[in-house]
């Protein structure tokens, strides 16, 4: 059977199946290409326009690929395009346009070179569009790495900064390490099923009694939990992420804080419901990973006075949200963590945006002293960044109350509801109130300190805030149709 | 019915929200956006007016009902609607609304944008928590009110402006948790789910609630915590003084004359409507509580030398009237508890704007710090004395006909409830009146209060209105009482056999 697909060439379909990707890809060459062509000193917009339009062209290749004759398997059935991938696919993308209209300004505040910067988010997005649409685990890991691997590069893009090297080589190291895992649990997968393609694994899992599969595939799960787990930053494989994303661009840890964690959650989503792993296995593991995730992420969020590190500790905690989502019935689970990844990526970007604009030169505003009285003296900035807050916080009509909503709900459906982990989320929430609250008591009630310049907000990143906080609300106001677009595309997964 | 009345509410909610987003995009001229929220708040005041000038007196039960889907999943309905008991709170805010706008000209000279801002946002968000009849679009405004007050707390109070904002804002939210899980619940046991007020209490009424038994209890301490925290009720009212001193007037205006109302609204509406056994089964600790709060609230406000500070204890003392007329169980009663929370909402707003009219001229609080002030500020005295009078209970005043009702009730459920109540309005007047004498009567005792000005004319044209409702809820309480008595009826015919054992007792 495989046999005989692989000899068949791929048509045209199996192109626009992976259209978004070669879009992208192109795009990405096309900047590495022009970027010595061009002069240094004036390069850096126009690469960051081809940038955005080849991020525009992939959300379009998007749109034209959501037509329902395009969707199925393509590339002998290693990729498969569906409602589910689509909603992924759209995420990277919108989360790549933000980004790199945020980063207009930042990157000659900063004094970036342009070039690879831009390129590398375009590659990086190829990657995780692939892994939301991946079904075959060997691609799934290849996906993985072309992600990573530009996202390990792009934090450590303010060279002159010792701590984004540091957070650069932190990320790689650890980063492939926890590839490794990922590799060997799907090699362990493929000895217990005989098969890396998910529709087989879920066949061969299926044929075993009472639904237990073998223990070679729940090590291979659990394996492949670890790599994953890691990507996310969920407990207890999060030890990277404060000291990466304090050193990382902010507009690079706007982006690698919900893109590829949104492809990486497509993955485990994948991995954990298409594939029939055992219940059992998903349910122990994502449990104890989620309680801990929450926890350690708010409580160690609570003493953060580096906003980015507090920013990323609530990274971990949302991280955690989404696994309770995961660690929930399918039919609820999934549409409720495609919505939290949808809704996070908006405030987030959003958060780091301000953040990274706010920094100024050298990123060295960025203590939770130096946002003092930020609501009088550039009262916009500071609103904005309320109102994301508030989305994380989780405060009606932002769409971080209904992420929260849908993922708490989700878990306690069923007749085993998950009473326990939902009531350590809920406290979670109320702490972690605490530790945003305390951003927007600084902003807005203490006195202005006068050393901290903020310059106005650029056109590009003023489309970036504008967008993100039209999303935000949107999700808060009218979260039906997103919710239900993702009901549906979960009874198309098999 | 016709569609403005269909659609009343929303614009009653929603002018203020309007009108705030159109602020956002105002030039930074204080004067003009001064200018402009009075309008917008005068414009919601008589738009609110169609409500009381149309609504029914006959008929009990919720009027210019608005239902129409919002959300799916869940199903969450837009739905909008007022019985007697609502429809005064919500004029009453939208009538304190304009003054706190007049209160605050002088007072608030830098980041006046976002302070106007600010007040509109919480005016809606106030309203929709009186009209709102889905559970979850009534969690949400009571949600929302927290923010803007929070924010007016720390950006324009007093010294300790942060500590008492992030106090206030962690003990509501943190209470109303308990209260979400209690609406989620009852969402997820109905069949179909719905948020629907009515819905959810027809259900409950036809036992068609298998879990209910079990969780009842459980249900009504959740909102009675979030509810207990916000009127606030003894051991719960630790936030209220420190809130209320720092606050700015304008603050201190709504949080005393609407906010807490919120909560007393909602033990009135979603405890005693959705849970009347857990209610009943409740009442004497609850009562008792109120009891506590009243005589409590009333002595430590007698030893207090900080004007607003008292003012904030009186909150607490005439709030448990309220508390202890509703779970009285009694038309007497509840007709009272609804009355005390308009005339303290009159009263106790018109006190604060007279402690910051205060304020602005000596920066101070301290009742110390004053004496003699009746003879540079005759009006200003005056217009206190009205108040103050109006506040403890005087015959042909505002506080005296609620706070009769509500010992009435309670003295036909349990005799030293009544006893023990009507101390309150011994110590209120002694407390307020001897406050009075403090500060207004015997000679200037500081040089400076000498010089101090009159009112002017914005001044009294904020505190006129106050003073003639008060008179008119005194002398005509019918205008009122004939809207919430079928409205009260109602509330309490929906478990009659839970009645008639309380009274019977």
């Amino acid at each position: 059977m495989a046999l005989q697909t692989m000899q068949t060439l791929p048509g045209a379909v199996d192109y626009i199946r992976i259209l978004p990707e070669v879009v992208l890809s192109l795009f990405g060459m096309l900047v590495m290409f022009l970027d010595p062509i061009l002069d240094e000193r004036r390069s850096q917009r126009t690469l960051g326009g081809i940038a955005l339009a080849g991020a525009i062209a992939a959300l379009a290749a998007t749109l034209y690929q959501a037509q329902p004759q395009y969707w199925g398997l393509g590339f002998w059935e290693m990729v498969r395009v569906d409602p589910f991938s689509i909603f992924f696919h759209f995420v990277v993308a919108a989360s790549a346009i933000l980004v790199i209209l945020s980063s207009y300004e930042y990157m000659e505040v900063q004094q970036i070179r342009a070039g690879e910067y831009y390129a590398l988010i375009l590659f990086g997005a190829v990657g995780m569009n692939l892994m939301s649409s991946a079904v075959e685990l060997v691609l799934i890991f290849i996906a993985l790495e072309i992600s990573s691997i530009s996202t390990y590069i792009l934090a450590g893009f303010r060279r002159r900064s010792a701590i984004s090297s540091e957070s650069s080589v932190k990320y790689f190291l650890l980063g492939s390490f926890a590839t490794a895992f990922f590799l060997y649990g799907v090699a362990l997968m493929f000895g217990a099923t005989g098969s890396t393609s998910i529709a087989r694994i879920s066949a061969s899992l299926a044929e075993y009694a009472g639904g237990h599969g073998p223990l070679l595939a729940y090590l291979g799960v659990a394996l492949m939990f670890v790599g994953l787990g890691f990507k996310v930053a969920a407990a207890p494989f999060h030890v990277w992420t404060p000291d990466v994303y304090e050193g990382a661009p902010s507009p690079v840890v706007g982006f690698m804080s919900t893109a590829p964690k949104a492809a990486v959650f497509a993955v485990l989503l994948r991995i954990m419901f298409e594939a029939k792993t055992p219940d059992a296995a998903r349910v122990w593991l994502i449990w104890v990973a989620a309680a801990l995730s929450m926890t350690i992420g708010n409580i160690a969020a609570l003493v953060q006075d580096n906003v980015k590190r507090l920013l990323a500790y609530s990274s971990i905690a949302h991280a955690g949200y989404l696994l309770v989502a995961i660690a929930s019935l399918p039919a609820n689970g999934i549409p409720a963590a495609m919505f939290y990844t949808a809704s996070y990526a908006a405030m987030n970007i959003g958060a780091f945006a301000v953040v990274g604009h706010f920094a100024g030169a050298g990123e060295r505003y960025v203590t939770l002293e130096d946002y003092s009285g930020l609501g009088r003296r550039s009262p916009g900035l500071a609103a904005i960044l309320t109102v994301f807050l508030l989305s994380l916080i989780g405060i009606p009509i932002t769409g971080g109350f209904f992420a929260k909503f849908y993922v708490f709900s989700a878990a306690l459906q069923g007749n085993h509801p998950l009473v326990g982990l939902v009531v350590i989320g809920v406290l979670n929430s109320a702490i972690a109130a605490y530790y945003y609250l305390r951003i927007i008591v600084v902003m807005y009630m203490r006195e202005p300190r006068t050393d901290a310049p903020v310059s106005p907000i650029p056109a590009g990143l003023g489309i970036a805030l504008a967008l993100s906080l039209a999303v935000t609300i949107y999700l808060g106001v009218l979260p039906g149709r997103v919710l239900e677009y993702a009901g549906r595309s979960v009874d198309l997964l098999h | 019915m016709n569609w403005l009345d269909k659609n009343i509410l929303s614009f009653v909610t929603f002018v203020p929200a309007a009108g705030a987003l159109l602020l956002l995009f105002f030039p930074r001229r204080d004067r003009d956006i001064k200018l402009f929220s009075l309008v917008i708040s005068l414009l919601s005041f008589v738009v609110s007016l169609h409500l009381p000038a149309h609504f029914n007196r006959n008929q009990a039960g919720f009027q210019f009902d608005k239902n129409i889907p919002w959300i799916p999943t869940p199903n969450i309905h837009y739905h909008m609607g007022i019985d007697g008991i609502s429809l005064w709170l919500v004029v009453l805010t939208t009538f304190l609304t304009p003054l706190c706008v007049l209160i605050s000209w002088k007072s608030i000279h830098e980041r006046v944008k976002e302070f106007f801002i600010l007040l509109l946002v919480l005016e809606t968000a106030m309203i929709g928590v009186f009209v709102a009849l889905d559970l979850f679009l009534f969690y949400f405004f009571w949600e929302a009110t927290l923010i803007p007050m929070a924010l007016l707390i720390g950006m324009y109070g007093h010294e300790r402006r942060v500590y008492a904002a992030v106090k206030f804002f962690l003990y509501t939210m943190i209470a109303s948790v308990f209260m979400l899980a209690a609406i989620l619940w009852l969402y997820a046991n109905t069949t179909p789910h719905t948020f629907d007020f009515v819905a959810v209490q027809n259900a409950i009424q036809q036992g068609q609630l298998p879990n209910l038994p079990g969780a009842a209890r459980w249900l009504f301490f959740g909102f009675f915590v979030a509810f207990a925290v916000k009127v606030p009720l003894f051991p719960f009212h630790t936030w209220l003084p420190d809130a209320h001193v720092e606050a700015p007037t304008a603050g201190s205006v709504l949080l005393a004359g609407v906010l807490l109302k919120m909560g007393t609204y909602g033990l009135l509406r979603f405890n005693l409507g959705l849970f009347p056994q857990q209610s009943r089964a409740n009442a004497s600790w609850i009562a008792a509580l109120a009891l506590i709060g009243i005589v409590y609230g009333a002595l430590v406000a007698m030893v207090q030398p900080n004007m607003k500070k008292l003012i904030a204890y009186s909150s607490i003392s005439h709030l448990g009237f309220v508390v202890l007329g509703i779970f009285s169980f009694t038309q007497a009663g509840l007709n009272g508890a609804t009355f005390v929370m308009l005339a303290h909402g009159i009263s106790t707003g018109a006190l604060f704007m007279l402690a910051g009219i205060l304020y602005e001229r000596r920066h101070t609080y301290e009742i110390s710090e004053f004496g003699g002030l009746a003879t540079p500020m005759p009006t200003y005295s005056t217009f206190f004395l009205f108040i103050v009078l109006a506040s403890v209970g005087l015959p042909l005043l505002n506080g005296f006909v609620g706070e009769f009702l509500v010992l009435s009730g309670a003295f036909q459920t349990k005799m030293w409830w009544g006893i023990v109540g009507a101390t309150g309005v011994i110590w209120s007047a002694c407390y307020l009146l001897w406050m009075y004498q403090r500060v207004f009567f015997g000679v200037v005792k500081h040089e400076e209060n000498n010089l101090l000005p009159d009112l002017n004319l914005r001044e009294r044209v904020a505190l006129w209105p106050t003073a003639v409702v008060a008179l008119a809820m005194g002398v005509a309480p019918l205008l009122w009482l004939n809207a919430i008595d079928p409205a009260v009826h109602n509330a309490l015919a929906v478990f009659p056999q839970y009645v008639t054992q309380v009274v019977g007792r």
